[in-house]
Parts: structure tokens; C-alpha cells; sequence
């Protein structure tokens, strides 16, 4: 048996999120990725990647993070990935806090947007990330997060 | 083409209103002014709720100016078009988003030297006033800092192998 080729996930909820998402995508070239958001329109932006649309939630509505919650392992039983990136928001914490209880290896980059203080999901997918990212030098700490550059 | 947008966590009025007196002294301008689910009716610039994002690309890309409030998204696509851009920060205080992070994300951004940053209406009113001092902006690259997409490649050839 041929095993199966290691796979990326990349996950970001709109707007700011995804567009930085994007400013990444030299780093996996090369790899198979599926990506993971909460617009259809971003197919277009994407090529023949597969995109998965889940529902967009926040900390303000508990019914809402369930439904992105199931949404997004539903995502991961189906695609299985090896490795799940993410530049938030509550999509991607979901689905690095799942990832990496079923194996995967995970990264967060914390949005470019929190230059005084990491964001909410940013603080506790730390915890679940192998690979803990700020964009800005100062936010950076001995035990995470660690600065390498920016989307910029 | 000047392009106002206030994305899509809500409305802008204080943005919105600010340009919109501004335009009502400029005949002849074409002024397009994305304004979210707002009960304000802009009376000197097209506008509309929201746009879908093939338009809202488009806009971008005809647009001479850009105006926005302190949204990465924006800002990021305006900047790899290389357009100038002119944002005034949201305000939790005003109850115009959740926390003050735009404010952290304008102040950052304007000491980089890659947007110019209003920091109320009275500031916006007093720039669009000079308009014609508001410079081109420096064209960004398309993708992330050469460090942090070497980083990320690192760590994936780690895991998953080289490619």
C-alpha cells in the first residue's frame, strides 16, 4: 500500500485573517493543502485547492463556536491532515485544538493586528500549537510566542 | 475613484459622515463608500451596505484613494496594490468594535511609514481638506517577510519532509 501523502490544512476566518493566510502561501508550495475559512468566494482566490466552509463564531455566542466546533471536526476526521496552520480566529483555535489532540502537528500565527497585546484565541491556541507565532517583536516571550518575521 | 469601506464588523458612521461632508464639496470626484448595516444614507457618494469580494477587488483596484477604518484586510490589499490609504481607527470606547486594537494596529502602521492614520473626525476632515498631501503609498510584496515563510518551510520539512 501507497501510503497517503502528507497533507496541510489551512484554516482563517474572513477579512484580515485570510488575507494574511494568503501572504503565506510560499511556505507550503510545493505540499498538498486543503483550506479551511467562512466565505465561499475565497474558492476563487485559491485555485483547485479544496476549500471547506465553516460557520465564523466568537467568544460572545457559545452556540455559535459549537456549531464552528463540529463544523470543523468534521473537517479534520474527513482530510486527516499532518500538519493545520492557522492566523485565527475562533476557526482556526478550534482546529488547532482538535488537530493536535488527534496527532497533528500545529502552527498559530498570531494576527498582525494585535501589535500591543495577543488576541484572545491567539492567548489559548498557544497552548495547543507546536509552532507559536507573533508578528511583533515585542510580543515575543521566552515561553511563547516566538518572533520569525511578518506577513509583511 | 476614492473607495471608503468600513469592512464588516459593523458601521462606521463616524467615518462614513466625515467623508460624506467632505464629498458634498467635491463635484466632479467619484467618491464609492462601502458603509456596512448602517442607518445613515450618505447624500454626496454612492455607497452600499457591503460589496461581494470580486467588487470589492475591483473598487480596490480603480481606486486612486482608499479611506477605510483600521482593518488588516484592508489595508493589507490596499498596500499590495500599492494605493494609499487613509484609515481612522474603530473605537471600543464608542462601542465600534470589541476591543482597541485598531488604534495599536493605525499607530504601528503610520510609524512603519505605510499608511497615514486620522486619529478622529476633526483629524479626517482636516486631511481630506489637503488631500493633495497625502503621498503614494510603497508598494508591498505579494507574500509574508523571506524569514518568517522560511521559518514556516523549516518547520513543515521537519514534519513532513522536504519537497
Amino acid at each position: 500500500m501507497v501510503p497517503a501523502r502528507k497533507k496541510i490544512l489551512a484554516v482563517a476566518s474572513g477579512g484580515g485573517h485570510w488575507v494574511q493566510l494568503m501572504r503565506l502561501r510560499p511556505a507550503w508550495q510545493g505540499y498538498d493543502v486543503v483550506y479551511c475559512s467562512v466565505h465561499p468566494e475565497y474558492q476563487q482566490q485559491i485555485g483547485d485547492a479544496r476549500l471547506y466552509v465553516v460557520p465564523d463564531s466568537n467568544a460572545k455566542s457559545k452556540l455559535a463556536v459549537l456549531r464552528t466546533a463540529f463544523a470543523i471536526l468534521r473537517v479534520l476526521r474527513k482530510e486527516r491532515p499532518d500538519v493545520v496552520i492557522s492566523t485565527g480566529a475562533a476557526p482556526g483555535g478550534l482546529a488547532l485544538f482538535f488537530a493536535k489532540k488527534m496527532g497533528a502537528k500545529t502552527i498559530w500565527i498570531d494576527s498582525i493586528a494585535n501589535a500591543e497585546v495577543l488576541s484572545m484565541s491567539g492567548q489559548k491556541a498557544g497552548k495547543h500549537a507546536d509552532l507559536w507565532l507573533t508578528q511583533w517583536p515585542e510580543l515575543a516571550r521566552p515561553e511563547g510566542p516566538e518572533y520569525h518575521g511578518s506577513v509583511l | 475613484m476614492i473607495l471608503v469601506t468600513v469592512g464588516t464588523q459593523g458601521p462606521f458612521d463616524r467615518l462614513v459622515k466625515t467623508v460624506d461632508a467632505w464629498a458634498a464639496t467635491q463635484p466632479g470626484r467619484r467618491i464609492f463608500a462601502q458603509i456596512g448595516p448602517s442607518d445613515y444614507r450618505p447624500t454626496a457618494m454612492e455607497f452600499a451596505a457591503d460589496l461581494d469580494p470580486a467588487t470589492f477587488e475591483q473598487y480596490l483596484t480603480e481606486a486612486e484613494l482608499i479611506i477605510a477604518h483600521a482593518g488588516m484586510g484592508t489595508i493589507l490589499k490596499a498596500l499590495e496594490l500599492g494605493k494609499p490609504v487613509l484609515i481612522m481607527p474603530r473605537r471600543a470606547s464608542l462601542g465600534e468594535q470589541r476591543n482597541e486594537h485598531q488604534l495599536a494596529t493605525a499607530e504601528r502602521f503610520e510609524r512603519l511609514g505605510i499608511v497615514q492614520v486620522a486619529q478622529d473626525e476633526i483629524d479626517l476632515a482636516r486631511r481630506l481638506e489637503s488631500l493633495d498631501s497625502v503621498q503614494p503609498s510603497k508598494r508591498i510584496s505579494d507574500s509574508a517577510s523571506p524569514e518568517l515563510i522560511s521559518h514556516l518551510r523549516t518547520f513543515l520539512a521537519r514534519h513532513l519532509g522536504a519537497v
